[in-house]
């Protein structure tokens, strides 16, 4: 059994623990160990979104018209697939400048307008009171249905019981001091709440836990799974017409398609929202998860709701209980306690924390843009003189959080009865809706100005007022019904909800009609009209261009003027306090690599912004800027300067684009002339190595040959036999140097591309033969065992024979050459491997070490110890070869491990295939050219 | 930047995809009678099309990361 006491007790134990966990956060945050720095709690804080009115209201919504609900979590969806450009945006205006609160954001963005930041905050007041109140009906509502546990009965027909009344008011003044304990301990409100958001975070999870509890109840308790649900429905002749919700409805995609934009514009701008997701964000990364997370979050608050409602209506056909309180209703006829109790907590946690953040949002808003500007004016207060401020800031704020909770209770009291619970909510949306244009104008045209702003949000704001504001008053028995029946003096034309004579469609899309168009014309015709002044025209270039613009630069570039250290110092601690002001200082100096005091420290235009930006985020940006002129003095820059700041800052910007390229053109081209040049003298190396390599090979031969022929000339004596093995010599050398001379002849040809090719089709196995034939006379003189293995019948290559031949001699005499002297033997063998012949020659040699398989086919290169052994060729032939064989597409390369003899390979594409792989040998490099 | 700049283009377009999937007359091809495992139409839609246009911003929001 539910005792009105235990119930009240179960709540106080509830906001106890969220005082606890604030508490704790706090805490932490003091300790330098946030718990709020992660994205899940910032997605989770972003569903401060989903008030008592979701949690109740969603519900009472479906069962009257199906999916009519949806557009208000499917419209943030869709703006939150812009928050990448437009979120993004915003938060970092935001933190570069220190801006608070949406009239701060929206003053700072016109030229930092006091009365623009005014007006923006009574639109929200206004606005949003109705909606605190809602909050605080839903919870007196659902208090006072729970406390007649058994009996379901409705609060109106249980009459005005005081006990729950006095339950809204204890609530509103608990919440009342859960917000001045955590929304103000400090004064600068850019440093996070972080005790807040982490409570606000919890209740998000007791929220949606509580309703998915619910939900599952009804659709797996209660009936059968989500088609047995509907299944039922369908049953009724009065639900069966849900199923296809939008026909009945008159205009009804319209309708659907102005309630998504409606919501698109609340995710953003309603002032918790802008709290959470923009002054409460500690790290602009968090977004990439929140992106998705919170969508899910709504998402799964909403899947449950469409069984719920049908399971109210086929549990109370008689419409005698509201659908708004199925969610707890529902529980309570299934005698399930304990689960009712979850659900009235779940609605506390909802209501609880729209209501707090919602107020902290409203009360920095009064205090910054509402009384500060208003107190700093007033001369006879001498506010420039006192010593401390921060106690009156605080004051204020905390006078605030009072007023607005007492306010928001006193609505409830006197109209509270009024209108069911989603009309609040929408006509608040309503209301917010009309920031939009400002805001969304005002960070990507650089065009709007503050009297458009003004003008725009004005006449937005008064259609508001007329069309749903006052039809609601007039609903509630303050005005005549004839004013919505006939119009104001008799005149229909002006019928609150059928304004200039437009029906057929609900009150909200007939608001939402016609303040946009008021709104947005007049914000785009004023401002086209004039053009903007300098303060206007440098905050927007600090808005529009904040991503090129880094760091806090963005606004000092417009300052000039002389200020002194000590007054700014003195002018920070006044609204800070000494502790803050000095870290602030401290921070500024180390940043310019000075100490704090230092006298190095200049009061330039860099320290002035940043004094300027300290100041905003404690009073806003409009109170700041006041303050800091009542203390530098400044030069007021005309529009002209303004503007040459901008154009010299645009031109700076592309110059070094220019430079930036220039300097790359720069670089690479000196990195190819690095590489020309190194390739240079490389090859000047190399033609140094060749001439070198070249007369040292022809010295050797004339060297032998002079000295034999000396011999022989110097005496005349020398035996015949003698005579003739010296003659056989000089022969023999000759015959090398003539060799040598040929092969440097013919590389030099091949190597500048004026070899003569002469291309025919042949037959590689009569390449082979013909060779071993002709080499068979010096195999046998070694006493070499020859053996070939050739194919019947091999494709034709196209090539040039004798060129083939002398690479063919070149391998058979190297191998001749390099055979075990004793028991030599080579082996020849031809196959073809796919489009191409190989040829493999292997000797059973003494092999050639890995290091020397590169080096052998490099010019000169001899194999062999040059030192110890005589060498026995020119060291080009194998070079030469590979030349050949490349020219014709083929390559060439040896195989050997040392010791075990080396097998000498080359391919030659088939005549098929040869067009494709040919490729005429470029003159790489040679002492030829 | 340009990562920046390319995401948010795709995010944008996402944004269009999802305001043609939730109005007429997309909207009204599935605003028939009819159950899809006992659900009516609609719903399966609303919901099906929600958690895709969902799953697509995380895909975008966490890709190149």
């Amino acid at each position: 059994m539910l005792h009105g006491t235990t119930i009240i007790l179960i709540s106080f134990a509830y906001l106890g623990l969220l005082f606890a966990i604030a508490y704790f956060a706090d805490e932490r945050a003091d300790a330098g160990r946030s718990v709020i720095a992660s994205p899940y709690v910032y997605s989770l804080s972003l569903a401060v979104y989903a008030t008592a009115w979701t949690f109740y209201g969603s519900v009472g919504r479906a069962a009257s018209d199906g999916v009519g609900f949806l557009p208000i979590y499917i419209g943030p969806t869709l703006m939150i697939a812009l928050w990448w450009v437009v979120l993004r945006k915003i938060l970092r205006i935001s933190k570069q400048n220190r801006i608070t609160s949406l009239a701060d954001f929206i003053a700072s963005r016109y030229g930092k307008s006091a009365l623009l930041g005014g007006l923006v905050t009574v639109i929200a007041v206004i606005g949003i009171l109705p909606y605190i109140s809602l909050q605080l009906k839903a919870v007196s509502n659902s208090f006072a249905i729970l406390v007649q546990y058994p009996e379901i009965t409705m609060p109106s027909k249980a009459g005005a019981s005081s006990i729950r009344e006095d339950a809204a008011l204890w609530m509103a003044l608990i919440l009342a001091a859960f917000t001045i304990a955590f929304g103000t301990r400090h004064l600068d409100a850019a440093e996070h709440h972080q005790g807040m958001v982490a409570a606000i975070a919890f209740e998000s999870l007791v929220k949606l836990l509580a309703f998915l509890a619910v939900g599952i109840f009804v659709t797996f308790g209660i009936y059968d799974g989500f088609g047995d649900v509907f299944a039922r429905a369908s049953a009724e002749p009065k639900l069966a017409a849900m199923m296809t919700p939008l026909e009945g409805v008159a205009g009804g995609y319209s309708n659907w398609a102005w309630l998504t934009v409606l919501s698109m514009m609340a995710i953003m701008f309603l002032p918790r929202q802008f709290q959470v997701a923009v002054v409460e964000n500690v790290d602009e990364k968090h977004l990439s998860k929140a992106i998705w997370l919170f969508p899910v979050y709504m998402l799964a608050i909403n899947i449950f709701v469409l069984p719920i409602a049908f399971g109210g209506l086929l549990r109370f056909p008689d419409g005698t209980v509201d659908a708004d309180t199925f969610v707890l209703t529902l529980p309570m006829a299934e005698k399930h306690e304990l689960l009712a109790l979850l659900v009235f907590i779940g609605g506390l946690s909802a209501a609880t924390g729209m209501i707090i953040v919602e107020t902290i949002a409203l009360s920095t808003m009064v205090c910054n843009d509402l009384v500060m500007p208003v107190l700093l004016r007033l001369r006879g207060l001498r506010l420039n003189e006192r010593p401390d401020l921060t106690r009156l800031l605080l004051g204020i704020r905390r006078g605030a959080i009072v007023l607005i909770l007492i306010l928001g209770y006193l609505y409830f009291r006197l109209a509270g009865e009024a209108y069911a619970l989603v009309s609040i909510g929408l006509i608040s949306f309503a209301a917010v809706a009309q920031f939009a244009p400002a805001i969304l104008g005002g960070i990507f045209w650089k065009g709007g100005t503050r009297a458009g702003a003004l003008w725009g949000l004005s006449a937005g704001f008064g259609i508001w007022l007329y069309t749903l504001l006052l039809p609601a008053i007039a609903r509630s028995g303050w005005l005549p019904g004839s004013l919505l029946d006939d119009g104001p003096f008799g005149i229909a034309l002006l019928r609150p909800l059928q304004l200039f004579g437009l029906a057929g469609l609900d009150s909200i899309s007939h608001a939402m009609i016609w303040s946009m168009i008021a709104n947005v014309g007049a914000y785009i015709l004023v401002s086209l009209s004039a053009s903007p002044n300098a303060d206007e025209h440098r905050q927007a270039s600090v808005f529009v261009d904040v991503f090129r613009h880094t760091g806090e630069a963005g606004g000092a570039r417009f300052w000039r003027g002389t200020a002194s250290v000590p007054d700014l110092y003195s002018l920070l601690a006044r609204f800070l306090g000494t502790a803050a002001a000095d870290g602030a200082f401290v921070e500024y100096a180390s940043a310019k690599g000075l100490a704090w005091p230092d006298p190095a420290l200049l009061a330039d235009a860099g320290l002035v912004h940043y004094v300027e930006v300290q100041l905003a985020g404690a009073i806003g940006g409009a109170s700041a800027r006041i303050m800091v002129a009542s203390v530098v003095k400044e030069e007021t820059l005309t529009i002209e300067e303004v503007r040459d700041i901008l154009d010299e800052a645009s031109q700076v910007v592309v110059y070094s684009h220019r430079l930036e390229q220039k300097s790359h053109e720069l670089e690479a081209a000196t990195a190819e002339l690095r590489e020309a040049n190194e390739r240079l003298k490389e090859l000047d190396r190399l033609k140094d190595d060749f001439v070198s390599t070249v007369t040292h090979e022809l010295r050797t031969p004339l060297t032998s040959i002079r000295a034999f022929t000396e011999i022989l000339l110097d005496d005349p004596e020398v035996e015949l036999g003698q005579r003739k093995k010296f003659l056989g010599i000089i022969t023999k050398e000759t015959e090398r140097l003539t060799r040598l001379i040929n092969q440097v002849l013919d590389l030099a040809k091949i190597e500048s591309g004026n070899a003569e090719w002469a291309e025919t089709d042949v037959d590689l196995k009569d390449v082979i033969s013909d060779t071993l034939g002709a080499m068979g006379q010096v195999f046998k003189e070694r006493n070499i065992e020859v053996a070939a293995h050739l194919p019947d019948k091999v494709a034709l290559v196209t090539a040039d024979l004798d060129r083939m031949i002398q690479v063919m001699l070149n391998l058979l005499s190297n191998a001749a050459k390099f055979c075990d002297a004793g028991n030599g033997r080579v082996e020849i063998s031809l196959v073809e491997r796919g489009a191409s012949l190989q040829v493999d020659v292997r000797d059973n040699g003494r092999g050639i070490s890995p290091e020397h398989q590169t080096e052998i086919f490099s010019k000169f290169h001899q194999v062999g110890d040059t030192l110890t052994d005589k060498p026995h060729g020119s060291g080009l032939g194998l070079h030469i070869s590979r030349q050949i064989i490349e020219h014709f597409g083929g390559r060439l390369w040896v195989e050997s491990d040392l010791g075990c003899g080396a097998c000498f390979s080359f391919t030659v594409p088939t005549r098929v295939s040869a067009r494709a792989g040919y490729t005429s040998v470029p003159s790489p490099i040679g002492a030829s050219e | 930047m340009s990562d920046f700049e390319s995401k948010g283009q795709r995010f944008v377009a996402l944004c269009l995809l999802g305001v043609l999937l939730f109005n007429y007359p997309i909207l009204a091809l599935f605003n028939v009678s009819g159950t899809v495992l006992g659900v009516p139409v609609l719903y399966v839609y609303m919901f099906g099309a929600w958690s895709a246009l969902i799953a697509l911003m995380a895909w975008i929001a966490e890709s190149g990361r």
